[in-house]
């Protein structure tokens, strides 16, 4: 069954949505949706440095998403506004990481394929890394979920019910980083912030309870990577983009739901 | 022993001074008010109780395994996050559907469980706040600014509930507060902040204090008349801790 191209890319796609549901959720209800985007941005330099070094794309790319998002969350309240910050870091990354590709002669890499993902050419072995880090960040945000969502409601009541909102916060970095990196090969440095958040919001309009948007979330992610494939099969359309086509229609199918019913 | 105790306590930031020399402490079941105009350090005094600013000298001592409810001063709930009242009371480990009913109902709301957090008014919002910090049976409830939003009689309501509240479980309450009238008949003890203590004692004695109306002013409503009486002391004076307690220190809210 693996065999098929299709089935891997089908994989692969639910495997990023399960992610992206959750933590998209938090980047929704923190306000984080740009540092989503710019942690992606800066993860084509991971990219660039991971082919100069020879290691695997995911770990460069994790460790460059991280090391941007510590930073940023570093130099934050220094003088500059968080989004100038990730501005200047995350253009100035992948504007680095794509100059450094350039260098790298003898390679001849297909830079599209890291914009925009290539779902397609899914290995098993991507399929692992995928579904691997997918179950580390579940898992993550699982373990942690109620300090989380205590720390994003106030720091104040999450250091009186004895967290560290910090901590909680660099959770969510890490998790993010890890997402950002599995989903590259899916949908590409480009689009991965649209695979976090579209879901999420999608779910917002249907949810009562932050667990119930989570979910929600989780379904509409696998239900656009399932459609969204099929499509691109049919009418022979990039693959990735199709995927956040079809989150984007159920984004407005459901909006528009919401507001007729009064509830969003 | 006191519930809380704070000795010597100076919080700064960078080359800001916050707080200096701070001390205070709470006995068990009595409501200790602070007031301070803008940039007082009330904030961070605060924050350096619940642990969320170090201090830079001093100590903060919380009796051994002592509760503590905390009521922050404002909650911006994202509205992109849906949250029903009871997932909100049931946030923290391991609390009953029965036992976040009975802190509604000790709150004053007894029928908002089913409701989203955005829905309900700026009354009911601030009662849920309470309602939560009272799981647990708090021996010390803290509350930051409690009724900012909430109109007076609002927030009078919202005092009154504070008071049955330590009348049934005879919780201490450290507070910190704008509306002088309100609070001035409400505390036991009242403490003047200005980056450190002016002046404290009973709400009449501090309503009286020349450290307290020179940074309120005497003109501060009929309520305070309650406390005025005959001093003998002079008003205008230069207090032998000669800065300016009218300027106001922003950066330390």
């Amino acid at each position: 069954m693996l065999d098929d191209f299709m089935v891997r890319a089908t994989l692969a796609g639910v495997g990023v949505a399960f992610a992206a549901a959750p933590l998209g959720c938090f980047v929704v209800w923190r306000r984080m949706a740009y540092f989503g985007d710019a942690t992606a941005h800066a993860a084509m330099l991971g990219v660039a440095l991971s082919l100069a070094l020879q290691i695997s794309i995911f770990a460069g790319a994790v460790a460059v998403a991280l090391a941007m998002a510590l930073t940023v969350t570093l130099l934050a309240g220094r003088g500059y506004a968080m989004d100038t910050l990730l501005g200047v870091l995350a253009h100035s990354a992948l504007a680095f990481g794509l100059v450094a590709v350039s260098f790298l002669s003898g390679i001849r890499i297909d830079l599209m394929a890291y914009l925009f993902g290539d779902i397609l050419a899914v290995s098993r072995g991507d399929l692992l890394v995928i579904w691997g880090g997918a179950t580390v960040v579940v898992a993550l945000i699982a373990w942690r979920w109620a300090a989380l969502l205590t720390a994003t409601l106030n720091e104040e009541l999450a250091y009186a019910s004895g967290l560290d909102p910090r901590r909680e916060q660099l959770i969510l970095t890490l998790s993010l980083a890890i997402t950002v990196a599995v989903a590259i090969k899916v949908v590409g440095v480009l689009l991965i912030a649209a695979l976090l958040i579209i879901p999420a919001a999608a779910a917002r309009s249907l949810a009562r309870t932050p667990e119930a948007m989570a979910v929600i979330a989780a379904v509409i992610g696998a239900l656009s990577a399932i459609t969204g494939l099929r499509a691109a099969y049919l009418f022979d359309t990039p693959a990735g983009p199709s995927i956040v086509c079809v989150a984007a229609v159920l984004f407005a199918g459901l909006s528009l739901l919401g507001w007729r019913s009064g509830k969003a | 022993m006191s519930l809380l105790s704070v000795e010597d306590l100076s919080v700064t930031y960078g080359a800001h001074r916050a707080l200096h020399n701070v001390n205070l402490s709470v006995e068990p079941g009595e409501i200790v008010t602070i007031v301070g105009p803008n940039g007082s350090g009330k904030t961070s005094l605060f924050k350096a109780i619940i642990g969320s600013a170090e201090p830079s000298s001093g100590k903060v001592r919380l009796k051994p395994n002592l509760r503590v409810g905390y009521v922050p001063q404002r909650l911006h709930i994202d509205p992109t996050l849906p949250i029903t009242v009871d997932r909100f009371m049931r946030l923290a480990a391991r609390v009953g559907r029965g036992e976040a009913a009975r802190a509604l109902e000790a709150a004053g709301v007894p029928d908002v469980s089913g409701q989203q957090m955005s829905q309900l008014s700026g009354g009911q919002f601030q009662r849920v706040l309470l309602a939560r910090a009272l799981i647990g049976a708090p021996e010390l409830l803290l509350l930051d600014e409690a009724t900012q939003g909430l109109d007076q009689p609002g927030s009078a309501a919202f005092y009154r509930q504070i008071e049955a509240v330590r009348r049934e479980t005879g919780c201490a309450i450290l507070m910190i507060s704008h509306e002088l009238h309100v609070v001035m008949s409400a505390s036991d003890r009242v403490v003047c902040l200005n980056g450190h203590i002016c002046c404290e004692g009973t709400p009449a004695v501090v309503a009286s204090a020349p450290e307290y109306r020179a940074l309120f002013g005497t003109g501060t409503g009929g309520a305070l008349a309650l406390y005025r009486h005959d001093h003998d002391h002079d008003h205008d004076h230069d207090h032998e801790h000669g800065h300016d307690h009218t300027g106001s220190r922003e950066a330390a809210e």
